[in-house]
C-alpha cells in the first residue's frame, strides 16, 4: 500500500476510535465513576444517530423528515434526546442496584433497536436512512481529515468537561456511591439525584457518539446498534483502558478497535467456507483479552487516579 | 439536645424485634446501650437514625417527632450514626472520605463544578481545613493520603468517627465502635470519644459489647434483653443487676428462675 492510502486508512481508523472515545467516556461516568451497569449503551447510540439523522438528512419520503438542519442542530439534539430517554429509563431504574440496572438497559436497548426497526414511518425500518452528510462536506469536501478533526475538538471539550467533573465535590460523590452506597446515604447526601445526572449526563454523551457515528458512515440501519458492536466492545475498552480513568477510556478505545479491526485482517484470510465461523471466532477472541486483561491488569491499562488532591 | 424514644414496637414477620421499648438519651451524655446479640439494640438504632419504621411509637428529638423521617432529613436535623462494619470509601483517600461528607457543599452540583469553578475552589479550600483538623484531632494525619480501604480495623473505626465529625451533628450514635480494635487504638477512640464531649459538647449513644469500655465511658447505660429494656443506671448497678446478669448467661427466661 503506498502512503495516501496508509494515511487515508489512518484517518479512517481513528475517526472510528473517536467515535468509540466518545462511548467510552460516557460510560466512564456511569460505571467508572458511579458504578451503573449500563450494557444498553446500544440504545443510547441509537437514539443519538437517528436523531441527528433524521434532522440533518434533506426530505425524503421513507423516513420522517429529513429536514435538512445544520449538523450542529443534529449533534446537540442527539444529545437533548438520547438525555431524555436517560430520563426516563433512570426514573425508572435509578433505585436499581447494579445487576438489576444491567437488566432493565439491555432491555430498553433492544426495545430502542426493535422500534427503530418496526418503525418505517421514522425510519424507514431496516433499509435505514441514506445520505447523511458530513460535516463541513460543502466547504470542505468529504475527507475524513476534516472528520478526524470535528471528532477530536469534540472528544476534547468532553474530555475536559468531564475531569472537570470528576475532580469536583460532583465527582467525588459519585465515587463515593460506587464504594459504598450506605456510607454516602449516611452523609445525608440524596444519592438518587447524582445517579441520574451521572446517567443522563453519560447517556448523552452517548449520543453524541451515535450522532457522529451517523455523519460518519452516512447510512444507518437498525443492524448497526447491536450489543455486541455498540455496547459490548464499549465495556471491553474501557475495562481495558482503566474504569475510572478518562484518559484510560480514550486508550482502551484505541487499543481495542486496533485488536479488533486487526482481527478482522486475520479472519479475512481464512477459507470462503470459515467466514462466518471466523467472524465468531472474532468475538471470541475479545473476550478472551478481557479475561486476560481482567487477570494481568484488573485496574486496566491507566488504573484510576487516587493522587491526593486536598493538598 | 436528647432524644427519648417512647413506646416502639417493631417486628420482622413472626419475630418481635422491639417490643415497648422506651428511653432517653439526656443530652451531653454517652448512654450507653447493652445486651446479648439479638437483643434488638442495632435495630433501635436504625429506627432512631431513620433507616427502619417501626410499628408503633414515637422517636422524639429535641422534643419533635421525627418519627419515620428518612436518614437524610434526620441528618439535616444533626443526627448522625456509624455502623458496626466501617463503611468506608475503599478506593479514595483518607482525606476524600471525609471530605465526601459535608452537606451544603456548592460543588455538589454539576453546574457549578463546571461554571463557578473559583467559588467552589475556595469552598473545598474551607472544607479540607477542617479535615485537617479532624485528621489532627484523630491522629489520622499520617495516613490522610492513604486509600482507606487499606486502614487496619481500628483506624477505620476511628475514620468513622472522623466522619461524623465532619457533619454539624452534635448527636453520634456509634454500632460498637470498640469492636475489632486493638488495645492502644481503642485507648485513642475512648479520648477523642470523652473529649467531643467535653470539649465540642457532642452527644453520644453508643452500642458496645466491650464492657471494660462501656464501663469507663458511658453513663447512663441501658441494658436490653429481646427486644425489651430491662435496666437503666451506672455499669455497677447493671452488672448486678439479677435479671440482666442471668439475659447474659442465657441459662433464664427473662424475670423467671
Amino acid at each position: 500500500m503506498e502512503l495516501g492510502g496508509i494515511i487515508e486508512y489512518g484517518l479512517f481508523f481513528l475517526s472510528f476510535v473517536g467515535i468509540y472515545a466518545l462511548l467510552s467516556l460516557g460510560l466512564n461516568l456511569q460505571w467508572g465513576l458511579t458504578g451503573q451497569f449500563n450494557i444498553g449503551i446500544a440504545g443510547f447510540f441509537a437514539v443519538g444517530a437517528y436523531t441527528s439523522a433524521i434532522l440533518t438528512t434533506a426530505p425524503s419520503p421513507h423516513h420522517l423528515g429529513g429536514f435538512g438542519m445544520p449538523l450542529a442542530v443534529g449533534l446537540v439534539f442527539a444529545m437533548v434526546l438520547a438525555g431524555l430517554v436517560a430520563v426516563l429509563v433512570g426514573l425508572l431504574t435509578v433505585r436499581l442496584r447494579t445487576d438489576y440496572l444491567a437488566i432493565a438497559t439491555i432491555g430498553i436497548a433492544e426495545i430502542i433497536r426493535l422500534g427503530l426497526k418496526n418503525e418505517e414511518w421514522l425510519t424507514n425500518g431496516v433499509r435505514g436512512i441514506p445520505g447523511i452528510p458530513r460535516p463541513f462536506a460543502e466547504t470542505l469536501g468529504q475527507s475524513d481529515g476534516v472528520f478526524l478533526l470535528v471528532v477530536v475538538v469534540l472528544i476534547l471539550m468532553v474530555y475536559l468537561a468531564l475531569e472537570a467533573a470528576r475532580r469536583s465535590p460532583w465527582g467525588r460523590v459519585l465515587r463515593a456511591i460506587r464504594e459504598n452506597e450506605d456510607g454516602v446515604r449516611a452523609a445525608g447526601k440524596h444519592i438518587e439525584r447524582f445517579r441520574l445526572e451521572a446517567f443522563v449526563v453519560g447517556s448523552m454523551i452517548m449520543g453524541l457518539g451515535g450522532a457522529l457515528f451517523a455523519h460518519f458512515v452516512g447510512f444507518i440501519s437498525p443492524e448497526a446498534f447491536t450489543p455486541e458492536f455498540a455496547t459490548f466492545l464499549v465495556w471491553v475498552m474501557l475495562i481495558a483502558g482503566g474504569s475510572g480513568n478518562n484518559k484510560g477510556a480514550v486508550l482502551g478505545a484505541l487499543i481495542i478497535w486496533l485488536v479488533w479491526t486487526g482481527t478482522e485482517f486475520l479472519t479475512s484470510m481464512a477459507p470462503p467456507e470459515y467466514v462466518t465461523q471466523a467472524g465468531a471466532l472474532r468475538l471470541l477472541m475479545i473476550g478472551i483479552l478481557v479475561q486476560v486483561i481482567l487477570l494481568v491488569r484488573p485496574d486496566g491499562l491507566l488504573p484510576e487516579e487516587t493522587a491526593d488532591r486536598t493538598k | 439536645m436528647s432524644i427519648e424514644v417512647r413506646d416502639i414496637t417493631k417486628t420482622f414477620g413472626g419475630l418481635t424485634a422491639l417490643r415497648d421499648c422506651s428511653l432517653t438519651v439526656e443530652p451531653g451524655t454517652i448512654t450507653g446501650l447493652i445486651g446479648p446479640n439479638g437483643a434488638g439494640k442495632t435495630t433501635l438504632f436504625n429506627i432512631v437514625a431513620g433507616a427502619f419504621k417501626p410499628d408503633s411509637g414515637q422517636v422524639l428529638f429535641e422534643g419533635a417527632d421525627i418519627t419515620g423521617l428518612g436518614t437524610h432529613r434526620l441528618f439535616r436535623r444533626g443526627i448522625v450514626r456509624t455502623f458496626q462494619v466501617p463503611n468506608e470509601f475503599s478506593r479514595m483517600t483518607v482525606r476524600e472520605n471525609l471530605m465526601v461528607v459535608p452537606s451544603g457543599q456548592m460543588g455538589e452540583s454539576l453546574a457549578a463544578a463546571w461554571f463557578s469553578r473559583r467559588a467552589v475552589r475556595r469552598q473545598e479550600e474551607e472544607v479540607a481545613a477542617k479535615v485537617e483538623d479532624v485528621l489532627a484531632f484523630l491522629n489520622l494525619d499520617h495516613v490522610g493520603a492513604e486509600l482507606a480501604g487499606g486502614l487496619s480495623g481500628g483506624q477505620k473505626k476511628l475514620l468513622e468517627l472522623g466522619r461524623t465529625m465532619m457533619t454539624d451533628a452534635k448527636m453520634v450514635l456509634l454500632d460498637e465502635p470498640g469492636a475489632g480494635v486493638n488495645r492502644s487504638l481503642l485507648a485513642h477512640l475512648t479520648e477523642a470519644i470523652e473529649r467531643l464531649k467535653e470539649e465540642r459538647g457532642y452527644t453520644f449513644c453508643i452500642i458496645e459489647h466491650d464492657m471494660d469500655l462501656v464501663e469507663r465511658l458511658c453513663y447512663p447505660v441501658i441494658a436490653m434483653v429481646r427486644g425489651e429494656i430491662l435496666a437503666s443506671g451506672a455499669m455497677e448497678d447493671i452488672r448486678s443487676n439479677q435479671a440482666v446478669v442471668e439475659a447474659y448467661f442465657g441459662n433464664a427466661k427473662v424475670g423467671g428462675r
